[in-house]
């Protein structure tokens, strides 16, 4: 719907609201109280820990609450409520950088970490980790996911398409980073323009490849995407780095090129904006906190009655219950669905048909933990692969009888993940 | 605007698909069956057949209601075993076998244990063996010749060998005539004619169109195969279960079914004759009481294959489709348990 579509700026926010939590692992501490004047690129919150990323202002203004938001990630949540004085200006610490290429694999990182860069696909992991592997897994090969992990976004296509050059300097700063020599881009076959764009725009003799992959969901997850490119099997359990790959997303590595070369934290970033609902689905470069609300007025506002909002895309993504949350650094996507295409019956008793196990991307028995979840047989359940589960959706997907398995592997995960965390400090005491 | 916004757990698109919508097109891949099985034995066929989806239908609703829990019969899951029940029984028999048929087989096969889904059994085959074994002589000997009479004209003194009887059942008298030393020359001389006949091109033919004696359901191999073909396209049934059953019966008749030694056996028209092609496409695959796993499928298409040759070889009853597709229902959770696909990552690490 909107891959024909150039990435829009959004008008600059009159006011934004930046929750704290913008990545996995900690939230930031905020660093400025109300009444403080920011400006664009000032430090607002401050990491806690090492998984954890800093915050910035993404517009110029006054701070004029610090408090609980509604959060893209569900409920609420505390974020800074910046009031725009309309200047626009940039921070002091923002300069750009002319000395790119002789920035060493630390200072990339502690670029990568002071710009607050985490995973712009959707799951936000802090950038910052994921460069830096121990020394006992030896990374050689970066990859940048341009397989778009869900239907119907565009951004990150949007981006290869617009910005190949910029999005290629970002991927060699983040080899050079975890010091691999190889990187390839792996790109959906249904977007042949975002190939031929980047394979034009790689003129040196770095060594970076694009390839087409097939077009199946789900590709862009990253298992599944290293399995496709290299062959590799990332055990269960382990992260990428185990078998010597690093997966980053398209706009992650736009963002740590201008981070590097600009000298600019990451404050706004592309998102696409679709649904039936939506008069003009957009792909914008929106600041980080604009309220969605207002990008649906910039979007031709709704023909129809909004069913179901979703944070990301149709498979994966977040419903949300209010349209006042805003844009975060996770935020690819924003789908829209009308009143009618909101598919809520009820579920039907399982059949046994097997086509969740059919379908599994992780070669799970869906049918079999969801039953273990539902009777809170937690051990089992984990012991049959529940936290293997990427929760891609493909077993509700396919359901005959319209069961919430993904539901069921959420709930159960966080019961796994409880009972885990009361043995922890059991065993503590 | 915002008001009422639909929040649920992802995904928050499904596949057009539903159980009404399995349950229903495996019943249009039956119509090809019901219109044959009209074909070769008449209108009483279609009788049958109506009496026992009624009959199935109607049990499931009352018995929904008395349980208390919402009447779903509209699903389509009981009209699938009414129709399944009624090609599991011969054409001749009266008109209130397939009614009880049916109801025991809602009542007892699926409802006891809780309804669709819950049914560890297939109902429609728990409803056969139920038929089976209260009224054996209605249920062995009641077939009506096919349309031709085809197979009519076999006789063979000092055994019975009604004219009407089904292929399977003749071939397993002729080769025991064959086989036991008691047989005078004749009788077995006799008895090698009747045997080059069955296995002649003509009755292959003749199975393969369904122009025979048989169950209402179960003769004709071409229109279970027109239906089968379209739920396979439709991805409601996998090849592993018909193919795993079909090539182990093959491979087994072929070795062991001869009367005169090994490598004797007519693997073809094992294949074609006793509701093996009906049970292997429609009763084997039953989404409930078969496997879930790729790899289980396979092992619970090859049992059947192996109980089915057993049954028919060595066991009393000429064919042994419904009872090895019921025995290896019960092993169904035990496989599934043992052919779990190896996870994705699932890896020894070395080190």
């Amino acid at each position: 719907m909107t891959k024909s579509v150039e990435i829009a700026e959004a008008t600059l926010p009159q006011r934004v609201v930046i929750p704290l939590r913008q990545s996995l692992g900690t939230p930031a501490e905020a660093c400025v109280k109300v009444g403080d004047d920011v400006k664009v690129g000032q430090r607002i919150g401050e990491p806690d820990g090492f998984v954890s990323v800093p915050v910035h202002a993404s517009i110029s203004g006054k701070v004029t609450a610090v408090g609980r938001f509604p959060h893209p990630g569900g409920g609420e949540d505390i974020a800074i409520v910046i009031e725009g004085d309309g200047l626009d200006e940039w921070h002091e610490s923002v300069r750009p950088r002319d000395d790119v290429e002789s920035l060493t694999a630390d200072e990339i990182r502690k670029i990568t970490l002071g710009a607050g860069i985490a995973g712009l696909g959707g799951a936000a992991f802090p950038t910052h980790v994921k460069l830096s592997p121990p020394e006992s897994k030896p990374i050689d090969t970066v990859i940048l996911n341009g397989a778009e992990c869900e239907p119907w976004l565009t951004a990150d296509h949007r981006l290869m398409l617009e910005r190949p050059g910029d999005v290629l300097r970002g991927m060699k700063l983040l080899m050079k980073a975890v010091g691999a020599d190889r990187g390839i881009i792996g790109v959906e076959s249904n977007k042949p323009d975002a190939v031929a764009a980047l394979k034009a725009a790689i003129h040196d003799g770095a060594d970076i490849t694009v390839t087409a992959v097939q077009v199946k969901y789900p590709q862009g997850a990253e298992k599944q995407l290293i399995d496709t490119l290299l062959r590799r099997q990332v055990p269960s359990g382990g992260l990428p780095m185990d078998v010597g790959v690093v997966v980053q997303n398209v706009g992650t590595a736009y963002a740590v090129y201008e981070a590097c070369y600009l000298g600019r934290p990451l404050t706004r970033r592309v998102m696409t904006l679709t649904g039936s609902p939506i008069a003009k689905p957009s792909n914008f470069m929106a600041r980080i906190g604009t309220l969605l609300s207002s990008l649906i007025e910039q979007a031709g506002g709704t023909k129809t009655d909004i069913g179901k909002m979703i944070s990301g895309g149709p498979m994966m993504g977040i419903a949300q219950f209010t349209t006042d949350v805003p844009v975060v650094k996770g935020m690819s996507g924003v789908l829209f669905l009308a009143r009618s295409e909101v598919d809520e019956r009820q579920p039907d008793p399982c059949l046994w048909c097997g086509a969740c196990v059919h379908v599994c991307p992780m070669k799970l028995v869906p049918v079999m933990i969801e039953k273990l979840v539902i009777n809170e047989k937690i051990e089992p359940a984990v012991e049959m692969g529940l936290n293997d589960c990427i929760e891609c959706g493909s077993c509700s997907y396919v359901c005959p009888s319209k069961r919430r398995l993904v539901h069921y592997f959420k709930y159960g995960k966080l019961l796994a993940a409880q009972k885990s965390a009361a043995e922890k400090a059991a065993a503590g005491k | 605007m915002q008001e009422h916004l639909v929040v649920s757990a992802s995904p928050h698109i499904r596949e057009d698909v539903s159980v009404r919508k399995v349950m229903y097109s495996v019943v249009i891949a039956l119509v090809p069956a019901i219109v044959g099985s009209i074909y070769f034995y008449g209108p009483r066929a279609l009788f049958l057949t109506l009496l026992a989806c009624a009959a199935a239908v109607l049990t499931e609703a009352v018995i929904q209601k008395l349980r208390g829990v919402p009447v779903a019969v509209t699903d389509g899951s009981a009209l699938v075993t009414g129709i399944l029940l009624a090609f599991n029984i011969p054409p001749g028999v009266p008109w209130w076998i397939p009614v009880v048929g049916s109801v025991f087989a809602i009542a007892i096969g699926k409802q006891v244990f809780g309804g669709l889904g819950y049914n560890p059994l297939n109902p429609a085959l728990l409803g056969r063996a139920f038929l089976l074994a209260s009224w054996p002589v209605h249920m062995t000997t009641m077939w009506l010749p096919g349309r031709g009479g085809t197979l009519s004209g076999l006789s063979l003194s000092g055994i019975d060998v009604v004219t009407q009887a089904t292929p399977l059942a003749i071939m397993k008298s002729v080769n025991a005539v064959i086989s036991d030393p008691a047989s005078t020359t004749h009788q077995i001389v006799q008895a090698r004619e009747v045997l080059a006949r069955l296995g002649s091109s003509d009755t292959i033919a003749n199975l393969f169109i369904g122009n025979v004696g048989g169950c209402i359901g179960e003769t004709s191999a071409l229109l279970l195969l027109i239906g089968a073909a379209y739920l396979m396209f439709k991805h409601y049934i996998s090849w592993r279960v018909p193919a795993a059953y079909i090539v182990t019966v093959a491979v087994l008749t072929s070795i062991f079914g001869g009367p005169t030694g090994l490598f004797t056996g007519n693997a073809l028209f094992h294949i074609l004759s006793g509701g093996l092609i009906l049970g292997a496409f429609f009763m084997a695959t039953d989404m409930v009481t078969s496997p879930v796993t790729p790899r289980g499928m396979l092992v619970f298409g090859v049992g059947c294959g192996v109980l089915t040759t057993v049954i028919r070889l060595i066991g009393g009853y000429p064919e042994g489709v419904s009872y090895s597709i019921l025995l290896m229902n019960i092993a169904t959770p035990l496989i599934d348990g043992r052919t779990r696909p190896k996870k994705f990552g699932e890896v020894k690490q070395s080190g």
